[in-house]
């Protein structure tokens, strides 16, 4: 009896092996015979990110929109005047909207003008422990390993969750089709969007698949946008946050912020 | 069975009626559908016959695999590479969109949905240049 006992427990032992090797066969498999491959040309970041230099930004002329511009067209951004309706991807408010109680009465003698008519510059801040990702009951919304926090809007349902986790207000929802209010001129390059599904910044994820900068980094005429990879520790990002003691958006939330305001 | 002459020319003249179409097309072939591609290309991204059963399918992976792990290169069996895009890549043969694309989704009753956010080609005004130059 006893060794009838001794070989059951080895086979049973070799089969639990087994079962667990299946899996580890499928990944290797599956990993030789990979089809899909990133673009040659295409900018690689293990963490990608972006500084606003407001001392900068402040030297450009009053109500210069040039990224919002640059951005809103490249990515066939609707323009609707009904402020309950409109859609953003990276738009110029107030200190008071992007810093909530943090505005003391010295702050705008420091950066050299009044705080109170100038705006600072508000996107997607590409969270670290993003809270919309955690929300989203169809996964529409993930954090790439490069740190990008991609929307994939085939699958997004507009159940808005994502709107109310984000605490930074990044995001838009689509209330009307998009399309007749496309004001520029249609890019056709880049897909519009439709009703009912929500949008915001992607970090221009496709133009990074290309080699490029984000949109609104080129468009800024006084290089106020810094983008870059925080892992790597030559990069103008590193070399300007090292430089400059920098702000996020409400980091005491723990959502780990990704966009860095110098003021 | 009371009025039984009636009742049966009756049934007889329905069934007829609902079955006239199958009458009427007896011994004809269905008229196949014509599909304009509008290139000279001989091959699509993969063979005819696994575009024709399995495009839907190759396309949710070309989706699913730029949007979320942006992969947008794909290298197909056939040994050639392309960038992941229904809008540029697809498309750029595929210029009759109304005479491919819709055509046969409009005899299967189907309706994918997507137009609502890609862009399609511009058919009228290719047309409309056509005919300037000739």
């Amino acid at each position: 009896m006893d060794n009838t006992r001794r070989t059951f427990l080895k086979i049973a032992g070799l089969s639990v092996l087994g079962l667990g090797a299946g899996p580890i066969v499928d990944i290797i498999a599956l990993g030789a015979s990979s089809e899909f491959e990133p673009p040659a040309g295409a900018r690689v970041g293990k963490r990608w990110a972006m500084v606003v230099d407001h001392k900068k930004c402040l030297k450009a002329e009053e109500g210069c929109k040039d990224c919002a511009a640059a951005c809103h067209t490249v990515h066939n951004v609707p323009t609707i005047d009904n402020p309950k309706h409109e859609v953003k991807w990276i738009w110029p408010a107030s200190f008071e909207e992007g810093f909530p109680g943090q505005a003391d009465k010295y702050m705008g003698e420091y950066i050299g003008t009044s705080l109170k008519d100038r705006k600072i510059l508000i996107l997607c801040n590409h969270c670290d422990n993003p809270p919309c990702v955690r929300v989203c009951p169809v996964k529409a919304t993930v954090r790439r390993d490069d740190g990008i926090v991609m929307m994939d809007y085939h699958r997004c349902i507009g159940c808005r969750f994502c709107m109310a986790a984000c605490p930074y207000g990044a995001r838009s929802l689509n209330w009307r089709d998009p399309r007749p209010f496309i004001k520029t001129e249609l890019n056709r390059d880049y897909p519009t969007r439709m009703k009912g599904v929500v949008e915001k910044c992607s970090f221009c994820d496709e133009r990074l698949a290309k080699g490029l900068n984000p949109a609104c980094v080129d468009a800024c005429k006084e290089k106020a946008l810094i983008f870059g990879d925080l892992e790597d520790p030559d990069s103008e990002i590193r070399h300007v946050l090292h430089a400059n003691p920098s702000i996020q958006r409400k980091p005491h939330l723990g959502t780990r912020p990704e966009v860095y305001y110098i003021l | 069975m009371y009025n039984s002459g009636k009742i049966i020319i009756g049934i007889i003249i329905f069934l007829g009626l609902v079955t006239y179409p199958f009458w009427r097309n007896v011994g004809k072939a269905a008229t196949p559908l014509k599909l304009e591609v509008g290139t000279q290309e001989k091959q699509c991204v993969e063979p005819t016959a696994y575009m024709k059963s399995s495009h839907m399918k190759l396309l949710s992976q070309w989706r699913d695999e730029a949007v979320r792990n942006g992969n947008r290169v794909y290298a197909s069996s056939t040994g050639k590479k392309y960038i992941i895009s229904l809008q540029n890549t697809c498309m750029n043969c595929h210029v009759k969109k109304t005479e491919f694309c819709d055509r046969c989704h409009n005899s299967l009753d189907v309706t994918p949905k997507c137009w609502g956010c890609h862009i399609a080609p511009q058919e009228q005004e290719q047309q409309a240049a056509a005919r300037t130059d000739n």
